[in-house]
């Protein structure tokens, strides 16, 4: 009896593995052909529906259909490591270098930029309008001590406040300074709650404005200028890289037509991304 | 503001949106081909432990009771590792299609819907698997006997993980990646809209999802209970 109840068990377990072993095949080859590009890229460029107007402009011309997945730019690298997406769209310059010296990436290409703002409550408590550049504008906010919310997530946006703390030689600690760990939506919509101060992307803060009450507080400074560039992963690591769909990309996102859309893509009349392909070839 | 929010939800759920549909859409495949094949699994496994002896009987559900407590997260996290293009799996291409989202969501159902069956088993159960042995019946015959004899305790743990499964956001999250019109499910819509303060649109999305909830468990207990009227007439 028990040898029978044994068979039985093995039986359903062979089963389990049977089916599982046909969607996988089905899978392999209904999901992974070759007309899916999967990049992965940054909240801020998602959520404006910037990528939505690529991609269908992409799609028209090539077939081709990409799909996004926005994460941070520390995981973006990270999935671009690990192969699990065919190009990277993201904006942290020195992690993006780091990622094609280690072979992880190829044929980096400089795509857009916009700035970064120090957003913060209307009457500015910590007067960061007085301040004369960025390094003055974080000191000032080390010392009000007025809640400050970091995205504490090793995205692009967060790296660069990282430098910035690190450019006045301070490290930001005690019970002002709060670590969201929140994509930059969740991050504003917190800062607004807190009435508090925060660093965003541009696009990010006026894709939201309308709902917050908070202001931009500190803008204007070149170091705030906010880099986006996008890599192919080195198909060399891995076989099923979609190597030729990210090359398609990443001319197409460089070429007059991809820029043409960048530099046009506004909401509500303001222009979020400008295109920055062009400088860099000549 | 709520009150506002909640009359712009009900605006966008009666406007029949195109990409709401697809979300909609997206999600039931995905949940239902997890919950099917989640089903194919535990049904079997929970009767095969019932008819086991006391001590592995007690140990296996145990294991499956704590189970349940298995955040969404690490299950994601788990097979994300599994079929990342570094994992041992990665040669498939798996992560962020749905049939990702099928595998992490088919283990959160397992355990869910094996412990709730397990726990519905009962004293008399036990007599009655012996009085069919006694009659001479197989382990197959026993098996289906049990499971017909226990269609509703059965159905009612399906439709407990059905609720599990179409609620969670961390496995659609982190295997599935919110792509949109392939993999962006009513859960990570909501995380998403609600990141962009799109509040009216998440709300929309949440009460879809317990509308869903609704009819399914209305329609699968109704039709239980007309097949048990049957057979006792």
């Amino acid at each position: 009896m028990l040898k029978k109840k044994f068979c039985l068990i093995a039986l359903i377990i062979f089963i389990i593995f049977s089916i599982l072993g046909v969607f996988n095949s089905a899978n392999t080859y209904v999901f992974a052909k070759k007309d899916r590009l999967k990049l992965a890229t940054t909240t801020s460029v998602e959520d404006t529906g910037l990528m939505y107007e690529l991609n269908r402009a992409f799609k028209k011309s090539t077939g081709i259909d990409v799909d996004v997945i926005a994460v941070g730019t520390g995981k973006a690298l990270k999935l671009g490591e690990n192969g699990d997406v065919d190009a990277v769209l993201v904006h942290a310059r020195e992690a993006e270098e780091k990622f094609v010296k280690d072979g992880f990436g190829l044929n980096r290409k400089d795509v857009m930029y916009n700035d970064f703002v120090i957003i913060g409550p209307k009457d500015d408590p910590a007067k960061l309008k007085d301040a004369i550049n960025v390094a003055d504008a974080f000191k000032k906010l080390s010392e009000s001590n007025i809640i400050f919310i970091s995205r504490g997530d090793d995205s692009g946006t967060h790296k660069k406040e990282k430098a910035l703390w690190l450019d006045i030689n301070y490290e930001p600690m005690g019970s002002w300074y709060k670590e969201a760990g929140l994509g930059m939506g969740k991050t504003i919509l917190m800062a607004d709650n807190f009435n508090a101060y925060t660093l965003t992307d541009k696009a990010s803060f006026l894709n939201l404005e309308d709902k917050i009450k908070l202001v931009i507080c500190y803008q204007n400074d070149p170091k705030l200028k906010n880099y986006y560039g996008i890599i192919a992963v080195n198909p060399e690591r891995y076989k099923n890289i979609n190597f030729d769909g990210a090359k398609l990309f990443i001319d197409f996102i460089t070429s007059d037509e991809g820029q043409t859309i960048i530099n046009n893509f506004k909401i509500k009349g303001q222009q979020l991304f400008y295109p920055d392909a062009k400088q860099q070839e000549k | 503001m709520l009150q506002k929010t909640i009359m712009e939800s009900f605006y966008l759920l009666f406007s029949f949106d195109n990409e709401l549909s697809i979300i909609v859409f997206t999600t039931l495949k995905i949940v239902l081909a997890s919950i099917l094949i989640a089903s194919l699994i535990s049904v079997p496994l929970a009767i095969s432990i019932s008819f086991m002896k006391e001590t592995p009987k007690k140990f296996l559900t145990a294991i499956f009771n704590s189970l349940l407590a298995v955040p969404t997260v690490v299950i994601g996290l788990f097979v994300y590792m599994l079929i990342s293009n570094a994992g041992p799996f990665g040669e498939y291409k798996l992560l962020f299609t749905p049939f990702a989202i099928v595998i992490g969501q088919t283990i959160l159902a397992i355990p869910i819907i094996t412990s709730f069956i397990l726990a519905g088993f009962s004293k008399t159960d036990i007599l009655m698997q012996e009085t069919i042995k006694t009659l001479g019946a197989g382990t197959i015959e026993m098996v289906k006997t049990i499971a017909v004899e226990h269609k509703a305790l059965i159905l009612s743990s399906i439709l407990a993980g059905f609720g599990r499964v179409i609620a969670e956001v961390g496995i659609s999250m982190m295997l599935g990646g919110n792509i949109r019109f392939y993999t962006r499910t009513i859960t990570t819509a909501i995380a998403l809209e609600t990141g962009k303060g799109e509040f009216a649109l998440g709300l929309a999305l949440g009460i879809i999802l317990i509308t869903i909830a609704i009819l399914v468990n209305f329609f699968a207990h109704y039709s239980i209970k007309n097949s048990s009227n049957l057979r006792a007439a």
